[in-house]
């Protein structure tokens, strides 16, 4: 067994039958994101990424907005009290339609050189959020009731 | 993007081999993964493809570099669609295992 240490920047890929439109949505909209993004009403709005996880909020930087192709904002990891005083690491939304109404969503999630725990906890949370967002667009139901 | 590519581009131990890299460290170039290999730079590049055309490895550029990623979702999509069945299965069994005793007790 070797050890790991988890990657600075992760790259996630996932093609959705869904219009840009309709991801761009379900990404900064908290009536969709909490059916997905493990309950957390999250919501894109004036510059800021709003997230809510129970009684715990927090909003992120957002540096980059351009529906529906590409969003890009700082994530902190306030809803884990271990990772929440981490540095704060970037996460990049990239939404490409491509032929038969297919459209591929890239999420690149670096700068995690000062964010450790974040790194390791995100791993696993993109695969279980991405694949979530699929079925929930796909089949209009979330992935677990 | 489909389950076949997947199921296809894993059914080669130099690929797994290539992906077990990618694993222990993301984001290497052609000339990083090449080094760690008994092989042709050309061979490198065409299981590279295999791999990037099912979606199991991602590609970014980097400056002048062009890093290789390794993409877990398409495994993730095929657990999700397969695994979880079974285990739903077997959830639903001890379930009925739990009935059936507590009926019979």
């Amino acid at each position: 067994m070797t050890t790991l240490t988890a990657q600075t920047t992760q790259v996630y890929n996932v093609f959705i039958r869904a219009t840009p439109e309709q991801i761009w949505d379900a990404i900064t909209k908290s009536e969709f994101t909490q059916q997905y993004f493990y309950g957390a009403r999250i919501d894109v709005r004036d510059g800021r990424r709003f997230a809510a996880v129970g009684d715990t909020e927090w909003d992120e930087e957002v540096l980059e907005a351009d529906p529906p192709r590409k969003l890009v904002h700082g994530w902190i990891s306030a809803y884990d009290p271990e990772a929440a005083t981490e540095e704060p690491s970037r996460v990049t939304w990239e939404i490409e339609p491509q032929d038969g109404g297919i459209t591929k969503l890239t999420v690149v999630h670096d700068q995690l050189e000062g964010a450790p725990k974040t790194a390791e906890s995100v791993a696993g949370g993109w695969m279980y959020v991405l694949s979530g967002l699929k079925t929930l667009l796909e089949t209009g139901k979330p992935l677990t009731s | 993007m489909d389950d076949d590519q997947v199921f296809k581009a894993l059914a080669d131990p130099t690929r797994r081999h290539l992906l077990d890299r990618l694993f222990e460290r993301d984001g290497r170039t052609l000339t990083e993964l090449e080094s760690e290999l008994e092989m042709s730079r050309f061979g490198v590049m065409k299981h590279l493809r295999v791999l990037e055309d099912a979606g199991l490895v991602v590609t970014r550029r980097e400056g002048r570099e062009k890093l290789h990623f390794l993409n877990p979702m398409p495994i993730r999509l095929i657990h999700d669609r397969w695994i979880d069945k079974y285990t739903e299965h077997r959830v639903a069994a001890l379930a009925d295992l739990k009935l059936e005793l507590e009926d019979t007790a």
